[in-house]
This record gives C-alpha cells, structure tokens and sequence, in this order.
C-alpha cells in the first residue's frame, strides 16, 4: 500500500498517495476538471496554483500537473487571472521603445520587488525580460521570456499590474517579425512555388503505380 | 525526486558502458521487409481483437477500435432536449469548432476573407495538442531540397496510403505556411543570416524540420492565439459543440452548444462550419497512455460522423515511440522526437543499441515494443516498462549547452524531478499520439458527404495515410486550417439556409435501433473522466 499524505484542496483535507501530482491528487479526491486543466504536460499555463506547506511562512506558485503533493499541503488554484491584453495591428506597429509605452505603460512603474521572477512557475527571470521590455531590448525579452507558458502567477503578485505574459508575447512577435534576420531561402523557395516550378515534379510523382513509388522511397537518397 | 531502483540503476551503468562504441557505430536502417514485419508483429493497430466493425453510419462495415465504436454510436445528448431551433443565440458565417492551431488558422484567415466568424472551444483558446508540439514543422526550404521529396518521404512513412491531393497541398503550402507564420512574428530558430536551423525528423530524407526550440507548438500557438484577440474575432470558451445542426436540405447549418460549466445550451447558426477539434488520445484507446491535452476526446468524428461525414484511416493511430515511462508523475508525456534528431539513442537493459533512431515513428514504437515483450530485454518501471533514451550522447555530439539551448522543455521536464538529462538517460516508452485517421475531406477542406462541412486539423483523415512523419502534424493544421478558413470564408458569401433540423440526429438514432443498439454512453465525450481512477 502506498504512503498517503494529506493536502487540504481550497483548504478541505483529503488523504492521497504520496506520489500523485496536485493535478491527479485533486482528480483522486473525486473533482471532474472543467477549468484549470489543459495540456497535463506543462506547456499550457492552464493549471496554475498556489500553495503554503503547514507552518511554512512562505507561499508557493507552480503548475499543477507538474508538481507532486507534499503533505500538509495547502492548495488555491489559479484557474484564471484577468491579465490585460492590450490589441494591436502586427502590420502596422513598429519595434520601437514607443510601442511598450503606449501599450504597457506600467511596465516602468515596476518598483523592482521582484516577486514575479520568484513566483515563475518556469522559473525564469520575469522581472529581468521586463527590465528589457523598458529598454526597447525586444530580442532579449523575448529569449528571456521564451519559456512562459503564459499562466499569470507573475501577474497576480506584482504590486505594479504589470501583465508580464502579455508584455513578453508582444516583444516575441515584434522580435520574430521585425527584428529576426530575414530568411531568403524561404522566401525564394515561396516565390518558385508560385510560379509552379514543382507543380510537375510532385503530379509526376502522383502519377507512378504504386509499385514504382515504392522503389523510389526505399532507394531514396538521406542527407548526412 | 525521483529514485531509481536498483535494477533501473544497474542497467544505467550499462548504457554509460556502451556509450561512447555506440556513438561511432550508428545501429542500421532496417529494410521494408524489416519495417513491414515488425510492425505486423508488434504495432498496436495491427491488434484484431482491439477492433469491431461499425455497425451504423457512412462507415458501416468499417472497423474502428472499440473506444471510438462507443462514441460513434453512442446516445446522443440533444434527444431528450426541447431545442427551439428557430431563435438562435449565435448566427455567423462561418463557426470553426476547435480553438487548436487549425481553428486559429482557419478563423484568422476566414477573417480575411471578411466573413463573419466565431470560435467555440470546450476548454480556453489553446488547450490544445498544437500547444505541446514540440520537435518541429516541416517545410522543404532549402536549396537541396524540394516539395517533390517531402512528398515521396511522407507518402513512404504514411505507408503509400496518403489521399494524393492532400498530401499534393500539404507539401506545396508548406514553404507559405512557414512564411506565414514568420510574418505573424513566429521565432523561428535561425542562424545570424537568417537561414533557418533545420533537423531530420524520422523519416525525412533531407534536414526540413524547423523549430522554435523545444516550445514549436507552443511557440505557434501562443502567437496565433495573440493574433486571434487582436482581430476581435469573437472566442466562446468552455462551450463545447455537441451536434451539427442541418437545414432541411442537407447542407450543414451550425451546431448545438453546451456551457461546460453551466451547461447552459445555446443554438449557432452558421452558413459553413469547420471542425478542428482535434485528436482522441483522452480515449486511451487499448489502455495506452497519451501525451495529448486534456479535451481530446474525438469529438468532431463524432459529430461529422452523425451528421453523415465519411471517415477515413480512422483504424490507424499513432503511438510515439517516446513517452516517458518514468517517473509515474509525468507517465506517458511526450518526449520530443527532437531529442533523437539531435542523437540520442534508443538502448535496451544492456546498455545494446536495437533500432536506428531515425525509423519512422510505427518502426520506432515497434521496436521497442518488441524489445519490452518479445525479446524480454525492457527495464521495469513503475507503470510497466521502457527503454533508455540515451541523452547524453547528445553534448558528445553538439557540445556542452546543446540540450539546454535546443531542448530546454525537456531540460526543465526531468529536472523537476531531479533527473538531469544531460547526465542521464531517461526512460521512455510509447504514448497514444496521434489520430492517424479522421474525417475524409476533398482539396478545398470539405467534407466528402456533408456540404458545407470544412474539417481542418487533426480531425482529418487522409492528409498523412497510415502513419505521420514527425513535423507534419504542425504543418497539416497550419496548411488545413488556413485552406479551411479561406474556402468557408468564400463558400459562406454564397450559401442561404433553409430552416434548421436536427432530424438527422433522430434517423441515426433510428439507424442505431434497427441494428440493435441501444447505447448508454453519451456522446461526444467531451472530457476524460479521472476521478477516483487510477489516476492514468
């Protein structure tokens, strides 16, 4: 029989194997999950709680699908966290320090707690990708931010209301589109496409019996 | 933290025996007759018992596996409904069902196209398998390759079987849907001149595998649903569809909606619909575990095939060779295919090499399928048993830094349970991945049956055959589902509806009672259902 521990879910206790994570210790308990529950492997952002161990002075953030149970666990889950999402046309704004000033203002009253860097949930260092976010280093943000999974534990603790995920997500696509060297053999290779240079080559293909496919695919030469 | 046991650990000691001979003498490719025959051996499809031939429906006599039998003639959820057809809550051009890859897709470009749109998604726009893909999209970009080799290596890997025009637009679109996505600000991995940093998947024949690190999916994802909000278009969340809804001349005409919460239900009318609910690894089919997300329940077979749409391929499914088989926490997670594109190797309880590390994805999981039972040289795990990935081997070839810079999901993955992936292996076996088969469609993303019925996505059938190369899958939802959007976009400028009917709901029912069936389980699912279980 496997250990059990007790977790306390929005402060009622139930009894579960120690080895469950806090996702599947809540599903243990008897909870059918609507909300707070996505992708199950911490890519999502969906499963985002937060949790004090008895006796324990401080509070913890993590992803519930990725974290095992510890007894004495006092578990709030953050299903949702109203973070704002200014809109914007890609086409049109430009990769400048404006841009963060007329979007995200706040972002320059962070007064440097840091408390969202210790919430992370990837651990990463929020407050660092912000302090580029100020500066206009669009390419450092977004490589600093590049793992968030967008879950707003961050944003729940900043004294400034800061929407860090949001601030992130503009200076990625700003990097990704403005900023990021241009691929010419990609854009080459788009342009003979259209003008039908393969259109031939592949209804050839189509083409063949079967029989014939299947010596070309078996023969076919691999890149090293 | 994890602790390995002692078995485990003596077997490890093996592996970093053998590590460095490994790494000079690359295991070799298996022949067709090789592949064919460990496959028939060992694959999960080729499991008669697991099937049954479908009794009702446009597949009838068709066989699918038992879980999705279930579903597909199972009871409806809107025959015991009073639904007042008349007074619709929504009334759209074009409502995409799905808030995946292929619904973003497919809603931003119907956009384009001026269209009226509307996404509905049973849990947040995103939750999603498009979210964890990991390893890449394909697209043959470079100079000493071509949409002609994409073609012939994912007709090969999908055992010849793929629909041609299909797989015709899935390659020839490739090259744009990239470009797309770089343009809607995507961070592709690049090289300082821009040339894109591109790896072999199994089964490619040339390096067309572009990243965004080991977050591609994510990467993808998070952008188009930023672009999504920013557009306006409307998103009903936590709302799931659970029937089409038709006019009384057959063509399709919106759906019934169900609060997930609430279950408050509400009636869209829409000139065209497009499904882009994704896979059903959440049915668990013969026990596997999956790597999908949460709501992938095959949801939109069920309810394209209720409402008349044809399936196709939907006996086949793919099975990754490496989910994690330990620790049990994250049991069944996806491990990157990534991983082995950047050399690490596949090694059994002797610390011996036994596939190429490259097969395609079927040839992979058989292999080590065969390894765990038949040839009996598997490692015991908590939830049954694996074989090592041996990631190391990856620093030996790329150099101190690579897994951090190129695989950090999978760095931080293991590390939250103290394995250190640069220092060990890792333990892996195969997890339900990826629905092979789905809804039959023509070239223009609709429905072979069902007019004005567009599918897009996972929910397809046909675009990969019998089996999918790494890297397509990401591509199929970005090509489908902006073809999808782009055809429902114009198809709805010139459809006008009759009155709307569920009547097809009540002759499949019909159906179902003179086969003499009488099910019991509702259908779509909609959610897995985990309470109390054994936590899978």
């Amino acid at each position: 029989m496997e250990n059990k521990v007790n977790v306390f879910l929005f402060g009622k206790k139930y009894e579960v194997p120690e080895s469950l994570t806090i996702m599947k210790a809540m599903e243990y308990a008897g909870y059918q999950l609507v909300r707070g529950c996505g992708c199950r492997n911490g890519f999502c952002g969906a499963c985002s709680v937060i949790y004090r161990i008895k006796g324990d002075r401080e509070l913890h953030a993590c992803l519930a699908c990725q974290t095992k149970v510890e007894d004495n666990m006092f578990v709030a889950t953050l299903p949702f966290f109203p973070l704002l999402k200014e809109v914007y046309d890609i086409e049109k704004i430009k990769p400048n320090e404006q841009i963060m000033m007329q979007l995200y203002p706040e972002i320059y009253a962070c007064v440097g707690c840091n408390a969202c860097t210790k919430a992370c949930t990837q651990s990463l260092n929020v407050m660092q990708y912000i302090a580029y976010a100020q500066r206009g280093e669009f390419e450092k943000c977004a490589e600093e931010s590049f793992d968030c999974v967008m879950c707003g534990v961050c944003s729940s603790r900043c004294p400034a209301g800061i929407s860090h995920p949001q601030v992130a997500e503009l200076a990625r696509r700003l990097y990704g589109k403005y900023m990021a060297p241009e691929s010419k053999h990609l854009l080459e290779r788009v342009k003979e496409i259209e003008d039908g240079k393969y259109k031939d080559l592949i209804e050839g293909l189509m083409n063949k019996p079967i029989e014939e496919l299947k010596e070309l695919y078996n023969n076919r030469e691999i890149e090293k | 933290m994890y602790k390995y046991t002692e078995e485990q650990l003596v077997s490890m000691k093996k592996v970093e025996a053998t590590r460095e001979s490994r790494l000079n003498n690359l295991f070799g490719r298996m022949s067709a007759e090789e592949k064919q025959q460990v496959l028939k051996e060992n694959h999960p499809d080729y499991i008669e018992s697991a099937y049954e031939n479908l009794k009702v429906g446009p597949n009838k006599g068709g066989k699918v596996l038992h879980e999705l039998a279930d579903l597909l003639q199972g009871k409806s959820r809107v025959l015991d409904m009073d639904i007042d057809l008349s007074k619709p809550d929504y009334d759209v051009d074009v409502l995409v069902i799905g808030g995946g890859g292929a619904g973003s897709s497919a809603a931003i470009e119907a956009d384009n196209k001026g269209a009226k749109v509307m996404m509905v998604t049973k849990l947040r726009l995103g939750d999603a398998n498009t979210m964890m893909a990991e390893g890449g999209i394909q697209a043959a970009d470079k100079p000493n390759d071509s949409p002609a080799i994409h073609y012939l290596d994912a007709f090969g890997g999908g055992h010849f079987a793929a629909k041609h025009e299909l797989l015709y637009k899935l390659v020839n679109d490739a090259p744009d849907a990239i470009k797309w996505l770089n343009e809607l600000g995507v961070m592709f991995d690049k090289d300082a001149d821009g040339t894109m940093v591109t790896t072999h998947g199994g089964g490619t024949s040339r390096k067309r595998m572009h990243a965004c690190k080991d977050y591609s999916g994510a990467e993808i994802m998070r952008t188009l649903r930023d672009e999504v909000f920013n557009r306006g278009i409307p998103v009903v969340d936590f709302t799931s569809a659970i029937e089409l809804i038709k006019d009384t001349e057959g063509k399709v005409a919106g759906a019934v909606l169900m609060n997930m919460e609430t279950k408050d239900i509400y009636v869209a009318k829409a000139k065209t619909v497009i499904i882009a609910t994704g896979g059903a690894g959440r049915l668990h089919y013969q026990g596997f575990p999956t790597s999908n997300h949460y709501g992938a329940t095959a949801d939109g077979l069920v309810l394209g095939y209720r409402a008349g749409a044809k399936l196709l391929y939907a006996d086949t499914l793919q099975y990754h060779p490496t989910g994690v088989a330990e620790p049990t926490q994250i049991f069944g997670a996806l491990v990157t295919e990534k991983v082995r594109s950047l050399g690490a190797q596949l090694v059994n309880k002797n610390g011996e090499a036994f596939v190429y590390s490259l097969e395609t994805r079927d040839v992979t999981a058989s292999s080590i399928i065969r390894e765990c039972n038949k040839r009996d040289n598997g490692i015991k795990t908590t939830d049954g048993e694996g074989v090592w990935l041996d990631t190391p081997m990856i620093e030996m070839i790329g150099g101190e830094g690579t897994i951090e810079k190129r695989i950090p999901a999978m760095l931080r993955m293991f590390g939250k349970y103290g394995i250190d992936i640069r220092k060990e292996p890792i333990l892996v076996y195969p997890t339900l991945h990826y629905q092979n088969g789905g809804l039959d469609i023509s070239a223009d993303g609709m429905s072979t049956t069902v007019p004005n019925l567009f599918v897009a996505g996972e929910a397809v059938g046909g675009i990969h055959g019998r089996n999918r190369l790494m890297g397509n899958s990401l591509l199929d939802i970005i090509v489908f589902g902006r073809n999808a959007g782009k055809s429902a976009g114009e198809k709805c400028k010139s459809v006008e509806l009759k009155d709307l009917t569920l009547n097809h709901v009540k002759e499949f029912k019909k159906e179902l009672d003179d086969a003499g069936i009488n099910p019991t389980k509702l259908s779509p699912q909609l959610l897995p259902n985990y309470t109390k279980q054994q936590n899978i």
